[in-house]
């Protein structure tokens, strides 16, 4: 039992990143676009946060930095290049219409090396590790929670002994939320991903919809990645150790069919599974094999939702598909 | 007040585009995408054509340089031609890592449990090559079946059964086929487990263009070939023309599958001469890169295979020349594809602008 | 006093085809214009580019005389101007209220308050709709519905309704007719697109006329005739004259007992229809659309999973052999030979990336030994097809996909009829033809009952069922209305059986 709640204490660290990642592709699909790289995305907001907090540091010398500017720098960052990469899919997608499956692929291979380069890059600038100094990481990884809520048994651990990443992502999922089901935005945004064809009809801009929520839904994504370097990494760019979570926050999406509400609960579940092998040992089974614990589990998982066909836990209609006006 | 007649920029379709225009669209879009290439390199605080020309010496410069651009080519072209037929079908496999690695591993086993027995080189890689084909058919037959049958999505199944295939050969590397404890590496293969060179560069090169001319004729010609093209534009006239729609998912999957655990019997026994988790390296990935820039086109693929692994080895020989991180190269190929992808606009669709006169109004 | 709308000289073009060739069109306020024309004539075209769908290539448009520019459909919505089109814009997932505000800028997300607007405006003009009800709840008319008060909701004056009774019962229609007078009385300009004569006559004041694309004329209603309609409408009055030859000694080719068809939802597609097709014979089908006629086709060639009941293939010894629970293939395998036609030409009878020839390969792909394809013979049939039926296109080898939609049916026509079946099935096999090659069609269609052929015509023209077809079976709503002697019927009776089970004899069901 005590094992347990470690286990998912420590998953609401790594299911934090998941959940941004998540959050952030089910914004982009209710707009109809699948942008399947929300790994390239994850991989440049892991880089990204990381930088700007590192070049800000550095240039006001370690220990000068202010805990709030880091981490608005941090986010601003992972959010505009999440951004730039949802605008280059819309563009792609929307204006050049084409295929999305393909132009997700790319980003992901485009992503990850840009990613990978910017590391480098700074790793070769600065000689050495690109981090930052342990009172920046500390600011990053805050459990601000007062003592007597994290005493609390069982509760207390999980849901209050957590950065103040995980609350925000709580938070951007009601938000998300209430923002589908009761704004005249969020209507639209759903008319658009279901029927662009009615949408259309009505006068709605699905050129301006796909774009701005592939964009946002990009940045959210991104702030994901940052999530991950910041808290999980440990403040340190290690090329690899982000790899596979973002392809695991599209596969999360299914799961949580398409409803921001079910990331909050679904993402720590999936952060559990990630690191159950370091928390509640098998005797006798071999650790690589319980590595791949999470994959099997997502394919169970993709495997049920499609053998069940539920009419309102379907995609958003036209997902995938590109929107042509004339081809009608 | 004055208004506008129509708007400034109108989309109409082309009703046809001469063939060699459109190539001449494409290879534009390549060049667009290589000057687009040196804006990281100029970031990097290097002059771009100074690195190109690195780039292409590093890969091209000598005869050995050549040989290794040509293996890191091998398993792209392999790969892209796998995947071709389920890209034609509309079947998203990006997979094809996996199924490498599950090549790889089935054909390690019969490398390391026969390997020793000494059996003679033909024998011995008639037999990898066969359980390879099974291991990597195997991988791709799964999701394969579940998309027939539930319609499951492949993109995210394909996907996570590469990182259970690579989990795999963790768990051998650092136990039943571990070498030396403590080691986590398999020892080398035997020699008659080991693929010999022709020309300097493992017979690989050989087989995979002997694969290129199959997809090709397969694709082209042969009824399972029209099959999956139809499939691939519109199931329900599949089904009208007497398809069966699921079993030719399945059997596409199992051929792409079996190409690509070919590759990967052909990285363990000719490439690295050992099993590692490392095996398929991105390639699956990659490849998709080559399938979709060559237009699926079996032969264009070569050139496509051969200008990424130029660009993949050309980075590295970058990196250590002038520090130029390698990972250029992703950024490099992620740009191909990118403008391959929109450049494909330009043939399909041609912009009319309203006449100048008419803007005055 | 200007007129609400007027169209001056519209030319629009799509690739080498004009849709539509110097347009001009006028409509009042308080009016009720139909625009009349045959299929493919232009005039879903011409109000696509009222609604901001398309632009025209030359030509103005203007509204109370001035010149506007109507560059998409919100555009539309800001001149006034409201269409309701063939296919509903509703997304599925929506209540009625919800898919009524979409798309409107000043509207608060104030559910309760849109209800209300909207049970106002139902009031108002007599329509019946429940604004929390979800769409994908709704029937056909609901839909039609929501679809109309969501344009008067937005204020629109200018009202475009295309081919609405399509899919109506007659009652629905006399309903929405009523409706329409309303919105006439309240000021409203109503443009009526349709090709159905009695209802050009019953509700309109003028009726402007295209014919291939080019613009008739106008003529106020009071002052013409059906007859003047149609001379307008095809250039001269024509009898059909289509040819009726009689074949001797027709047996039985299809046996269909009891064919009943349950949907995924749990409705009847088709209530135990039992017929017969015979040798020699084209069975018309007739019944308003979607009464259930593609899954009577679909069941027949195997690609429908039917619920119940036989379907038995009479072979020249007189031995039936039992079609249902197996597919297409293995109906072709034990040498039942088929040809289908089926209505959605480019999603399911064609590939649409392909061309001519490797489409006639569709039927013969399995072909010979070995797992090669042979070419040469869906080669040759290719240029067969493209020589006499006169398609049009630059190469048997061009993309289906590009042509237009006549030349993509002659290609889906003259495949199917090639292999000379023992049965073949059509559905709309001349939908959006011109007359010429409609006929040509007509004539291979008798060609293949002479040859004795078991013929079945799913058709929408009533006209032409009664003069091309020897029986025809009437639907409605997945039932067998009534079987009857093509020769010894009136179009009354048929459109009587089409909207009630049993017709005259069945009484008011």
């Amino acid at each position: 039992m005590n094992a347990l709640v470690l286990l998912f204490a420590a998953a609401g660290a790594y299911g934090t990143a998941l959940m941004f990642g998540t959050l952030g592709e089910i914004l982009t699909e209710k707009s109809g676009n699948m942008n399947l790289g929300v790994e390239g995305i994850m991989y440049m907001g892991g880089i990204f946060g990381l930088l700007a907090p590192n070049i800000y540091e550095t240039a006001v010398g370690a220990g000068n930095a202010n805990h709030f500017v880091a981490i608005l720098l941090a986010m601003l960052s992972a959010f505009a290049i999440g951004g730039l990469a949802g605008a280059l899919f819309s563009f792609i997608t929307v204006t050049m219409r084409a295929n999305q499956n393909v132009t997700g692929l790319a980003m992901t291979t485009f992503g990850t090396g840009v990613a990978k380069f910017a590391g480098e890059l700074r790793r070769l600038k600065v000689g050495g590790y690109v981090t930052l100094s342990n009172d920046l990481k500390f600011a990053f990884d805050n459990h601000f929670m007062p003592q007597f809520l994290k005493d609390i048994p069982v509760i207390g651990k999980i849901f209050f002994d957590q950065n103040e990443f995980f609350y925000m992502g709580i938070i951007l999922a009601i938000l998300m939320h209430l923002f589908l089901t009761k704004t005249k935005t969020g209507l639209y945004l759903r008319a658009v991903g279901e029927s662009p064809v009615t949408a259309d009809a009505a006068g709605i801009n699905i050129t301006r919809y796909k774009y701005v929520a592939t964009i946002i839904g990009g940045g959210i994504s991104a702030l994901g990645g940052m999530v991950y370097t910041m808290t999980t990494a440990g403040c340190v760019w290690i090329e690899a150790s982000i790899s596979g979570t973002g392809w695991l926050a599209v596969a999360l999406v299914i799961f949580c069919t398409w409803r921001p509400l079910n990331s909050i609960w679904s993402s720590i579940l999936f952060g559990g599974l990630m690191i159950m092998y370091l928390r509640i040992i098998v005797p006798f089974f071999p650790m690589e094999l319980y590595k791949i614990l999470p994959y099997v589990v997502t394919i169970v998982v993709l495997v049920i939702t499609s053998m069940r066909n539920i009419k309102d836990k379907q995609p958003p209609a036209s997902l995938g598909l590109n929107y042509f006006r004339e081809d009608r | 007040m004055k208004e506008v007649k129509t708007p400034l920029i109108r989309l109409a379709k082309r009703a046809d585009i001469d063939k060699r225009k459109a190539w001449a669209i494409r290879i534009g879009s390549i060049l667009v995408a290589l000057i687009l290439g040196m804006i990281p390199i100029l970031m990097a605080g290097e002059n771009p054509f100074v690195s190109y020309m690195i780039i292409i010496q590093g890969s091209l410069g000598k005869a050995g340089y050549i040989r290794q651009t040509v293996k890191r080519a091998i398993p792209l072209l392999g790969v892209a031609l796998a995947i071709a037929p389920c890209f034609k079908m509309r079947f998203w496999n990006i997979g094809a890592e996996g199924q490498i690695t599950m090549g790889a591993i089935f054909a390690s086993f019969i490398a390391i449990k026969l390997g020793p027995s000494g059996l003679p080189l033909v024998v011995m890689a008639i037999l990898m090559c066969i359980a390879g084909a099974l291991g990597g058919a195997f991988w791709g037959f799964v999701p394969g079946f579940f998309k027939a049958r539930y319609n499951t999505n492949e993109t995210l199944f394909t996907l996570m059964m590469n990182y259970i295939a690579i989990g795999i050969v963790r768990y051998l590397q650092g136990g039943p086929w571990e070498g030396r404890p403590g080691t986590q590496i398999i020892p080398m293969f035997t020699s008659n487990a080991r693929l010999p060179n022709v020309l300097g560069v493992y017979c690989g090169w050989i087989i995979v263009l002997v694969m290129v001319v199959i997809v090709h004729i397969y694709m082209n010609y042969t009824k399972q070939g029209f099959e999956v093209a139809v499939i691939g534009d519109s199931e329900n006239t599949a089904r009208y023309a007497g398809m069966n729609v699921g079993w030719i998912m399945m059997r596409t999957m199992l051929f792409s599958g079996a190409i690509c655990g070919v590759v990967g019997w052909m990285l363990v026994s000719g490439a690295n001469g050992t099993l590692n988790s490392d095996v398929a390296g991105g390639v699956g990935f990659t490849a998709i890169t080559v399938a979709w820039l060559s237009q699926l086109n079996s032969f264009a693929m070569i050139a496509i295979a051969m200008l990424l692994a130029i660009i993949g080895k050309g980075s590295a020989t970058l990196q250590t020349r002038l520090n130029i991180p390698a990972s250029v190269a992703d950024i490099i190929s992620g740009t191909l594809l990118f403008c391959m992808l929109a450049c494909e606009f330009f043939i399909n669709y041609k912009l009319i602008f309203r006449h100048k006169k008419e803007a005055e109004v | 006093m200007h007129n609400a709308i007027e169209l001056k000289n519209i030319v629009k073009r799509f690739g080498k085809v004009v849709a539509n060739d110097g347009i001009n069109l006028e409509i009042n306020y308080g009016e009720i214009l139909c625009l009349l024309g045959e299929n493919g004539s232009g005039k879903t075209t011409l109000m696509n580019m009222l609604s901001g769908i398309y632009q025209p290539d030359e030509g103005e448009i203007l509204k109370k005389g001035e010149q506007i520019s109507i560059r998409s459909p919100r555009d539309a919505y800001s001149y006034g101007i409201g269409m309701i089109h063939q296919h509903y814009h509703l997304v599925d997932v929506f209540t009625a209220a919800q898919n009524i505000i979409l798309g409107l800028e000043k509207e608060k997300m104030d559910i309760a308050a849109v209800n209300d607007k909207v049970l106002e405006i139902c009031n108002k003009y007599g329509f019946d709709i429940d604004p929390k009800k979800k769409v994908y709840d709704m029937s056909v008319s609901q839909k039609q519905t929501i679809e109309i008060v969501k344009q008067l909701y937005r204020g629109a004056e200018i009202l475009i309704l295309d081919e609405p009774t399509a899919v109506l019962t007659p009652q629905e229609t006399d309903k929405l007719f009523k409706v329409l007078r309303n919105m006439k009385k309240d000021g409203k300009a109503i443009i009526l697109i349709t090709h159905k004569l009695a209802e050009v006559m019953d509700v309109s004041d003028k009726v402007a006329i295209l014919r291939k694309g080019k613009y008739v004329g106008t003529v106020n209603t009071n002052e013409t005739n059906p007859q003047g309609l149609t001379d307008m409408m095809v250039g001269h009055a024509v009898s059909l004259n289509i040819d009726r030859p009689v074949y001797e000694n027709p047996t039985d080719k299809l046996v269909v007992k009891d064919l009943t068809v349950i949907d995924s939802d749990g409705i009847a597609r088709l209530d135990h229809v039992t017929f017969t097709a015979k040798t020699g014979e084209i069975l018309g089908v007739a019944g308003i659309a979607g009464s259930g006629q593609k899954e009577l086709l679909e069941s027949i060639t195997g690609l429908q999973h039917v619920s119940e009941g036989t379907i038995q293939f009479i072979n020249p010894d007189g031995k039936g052999i039992e079609l249902v629970g197996k597919t297409p293939i293995q109906i072709s395998k034990i040498g039942v030979g088929m040809g289908f036609v089926p209505e959605d030409r480019l999603g399911m009878g064609l590939v649409g990336s392909m061309g001519m020839t490797y489409n006639m390969m569709l039927r013969s792909w399995k072909n010979g030994k070995g797992i090669f394809f042979k070419k040469k013979e869906p080669e040759e049939q290719a240029n067969k097809v493209w020589k006499n039926l006169e398609v049009v296109t630059p190469s048997i080898d061009f993309p289906v996909r590009k042509m237009s939609g006549g030349n993509i049916q002659k290609v889906l026509v003259g495949r199917e009829i090639a292999s000379r079946p023992p049965v073949l099935l059509t559905a709309y096999a001349v939908r959006g033809l011109d007359i010429n090659t409609s006929y040509a069609i007509y004539n291979l269609l008798t060609r293949e009952k002479m040859n004795g052929s078991a013929v079945m015509y799913v058709g929408e023209e009533l006209d032409v069922l009664l003069e091309l077809c020897d029986r025809i079976l009437v639907l409605c709503g997945g039932k067998v209305s009534g079987i009857v002697d093509a020769r010894n019927t009136t179009k009354e009776e048929i459109g009587f059986m089409m909207t009630t089970v049993g017709g005259l004899k069945g009484g008011n069901s």
